[in-house]
């Protein structure tokens, strides 16, 4: 079969948050949203956040690009519509090649299951199967250095092993189009080598990365290509260098 | 460094073949009905993780324990054990006719109300799955289904230690309830996109379906049994629940269900998976922002 070559395209995305609960986390989005005046009311007089308005660009093969913006810019909510977990209200959104999004450090593990069974549940969200598992789990069991822990419950791993394991499997697939929060980043000071060179490689490897960040540095090494949005719409889409110099110059002032 | 690169060529996908992923708005019923279905066989190709996803939830809510999920057939045991023989006596019945009757009843009952109760839970127990990567939502209809068949298969030792007890043989009579099994497993599966989807919409409907259930298990013959009605048994077959319990239930005791049952056990499913269906064709996108 004939590689298409990697691509994301997206037209005209809007998303919406209706605010049913009232849970900590929409009430916090609430009042952000209230602060920017982004709060609405759609047709059925439901009270909804504008999250993102209007996005449209198109992403091709190589193409690097971060994301930056003020919290609740729409930053991650942008990367969980690419990843096809929030649906977008109006708009289209169409990725060409495999994707995995790095999203939530834990996703899916659970504390009281063995480092092993993390490591499958995980190989079987992504449709693993077979030998596909086992190549997952030897890759890794080798980088996490976990040695007997593995069939141990994740209970009892001091912090450093579970950032280990976790860093270890969110890093091993390896996608053609790489979504990235800015979590994935966080805490490098005490940053081993050897991760830094295993998400360097695997950033290598994908055709397309959006990576969503506040640290310039990042930016300014791994992107091409910066996307600044502000209370959910575009504010500037450029070079990486360009973008980043007016990004400094508005957080200065 | 100890760690070898060549191990690291993991692709993104399963084959490593070329994906699509299109994500649209305002759909229409056709393109809605489409995507309903693609999720669904998606469900269904991950069929290893919801058998995984329903052990493990088994596995840890029995963590430390000895005996395990087999806690659950010993208190069936002696529910069915104990109210048998009250019951038997009360009502001036043969325990040796009552007491199968009542252990199938029980289980069965057992295991649609749980089936049901978690149902509701279906997509906001996932949360944290379902923010953080997209899966097709079936999976978490399977793996309900999955981790309730489990449960099942151990209070089905209840039903075997009564009937081998009473030496009852339901004969080739008992083969009459193999088409049944599917119609079961299709409704639960109905039933936990339905009421998976509502609950996470509206938070209210969960102690509603809890106490719709608890009056259903009054009102549907499964400790008192059908016969008893006398004249007023011709409006059983109205009742859901009674359809569903007797076409797999009256074979294992022996007899074949009557075509009015199975009518209507076939009516009430084609309604409920009806309306499961429009209500997931409606939903499935906006399930992430509700939960």
């Amino acid at each position: 079969m004939m590689s298409l070559d990697a691509s994301i395209e997206a037209h005209d995305v809007s998303v919406l948050f209706p605010l049913y609960h009232g849970n900590s986390r929409s009430l916090k989005k609430l009042l952000v949203a209230a602060a920017s005046g982004r709060l609405a009311e759609d047709q059925q007089h439901r009270v909804v956040v504008r999250a993102l308005s209007d996005i449209s660009f198109t992403l091709r093969s190589g193409e690097r690009l971060g994301l930056v913006g003020a919290n609740g810019a729409g930053k991650t909510t942008l990367l969980r519509v690419l990843a096809g977990i929030y649906e977008p209200v109006t708009g289209s959104v169409r990725l060409h090649g495999t994707m995995n999004a790095l999203l939530d450090p834990s996703m899916g593990m659970n504390a009281d299951l063995t480092g092993r069974e993390n490591i499958m549940l995980r190989g079987l969200y992504n449709g693993f199967s077979g030998p596909m598992l086992t190549r997952l789990e030897q890759d890794v069991i080798a980088f996490s250095e976990l040695s007997d822990f593995i069939d141990l419950p994740m209970r009892i791993y001091s912090a450093g092993m579970a950032v280990r394991l976790g860093f270890a499997l969110a890093t091993a697939i390896r996608p053609r189009i790489l979504l990235m929060d800015e979590w994935f980043l966080a805490g490098d000071a005490g940053f081993m080598e050897k991760a830094r060179q295993r998400l360097e490689e695997m950033v290598r490897a994908a055709d397309i990365l959006v990576l969503t960040t506040h640290s310039d540095e990042i930016i300014r090494e791994w992107c091409t290509r910066v996307m600044w949005l502000d209370k959910g719409c575009i504010k500037a889409d450029g070079p990486a260098a360009d973008i980043m110099d007016q990004y400094a110059g508005t957080a200065a002032e | 460094m100890g760690y070898c690169p060549e191990a690291m060529t993991i692709q993104g996908s399963a084959a490593g073949e070329d994906t699509v992923h299109e994500f649209f708005s305002g759909m229409s019923m056709a393109a809605r009905h489409r995507f309903a279905v693609i999720d669904v066989l998606a469900g269904l190709r991950l069929w290893r993780l919801a058998w995984s996803l329903g052990w493990l939830d088994i596995r840890l809510r029995y963590r430390g324990s000895m005996l395990g999920p087999f806690w659950l057939t010993i208190s069936t045991g002696v529910m069915v054990g104990s109210l048998g023989v009250l019951y038997a006596a009360l009502w001036q019945i043969p325990l040796h006719d009552y007491l199968p009757f009542l252990a199938l009843s029980q289980v069965l009952w057992g295991f649609l109300a749980t089936l049901v109760g978690e149902a509701c839970a279906a997509f906001t127990e996932s949360e944290p799955v379902i923010r953080s990567i997209r899966m097709p939502f079936f999976l978490f209809a399977m793996r309900i289904l999955v981790r309730n068949v489990l449960v099942l298969a151990h209070n089905i030792c209840v039903i075997v230690v009564v009937f081998l007890a009473l030496r009852i043989w339901p004969g080739a009579t008992a083969l009459l309830a193999i088409p049944a099994v599917p119609l079961w497993i299709v409704d639960a599966l109905a039933v936990a996109l339905l009421l998976g989807g509502i609950c996470a919409r509206f938070r209210d409907i969960m102690p509603i379906v809890n106490s719709v259930m608890q009056i259903a298990f009054f009102l549907s013959p499964v400790i008192w049994r059908p016969a008893q009605l006398k004249e007023y048994a011709v409006w059983l077959p109205f009742n859901p629940f009674y359809d569903m319990l007797e076409i797999l239930r009256s074979p294992l005791l022996g007899e074949a269900p009557s075509p009015l049952v199975w009518v209507g056990a076939l009516g009430y499913s084609a309604v409920l998976c009806g309306m499961a269906w429009l209500f997931f064709m409606r939903s499935r996108g906006r399930i992430a922002f509700w939960i």
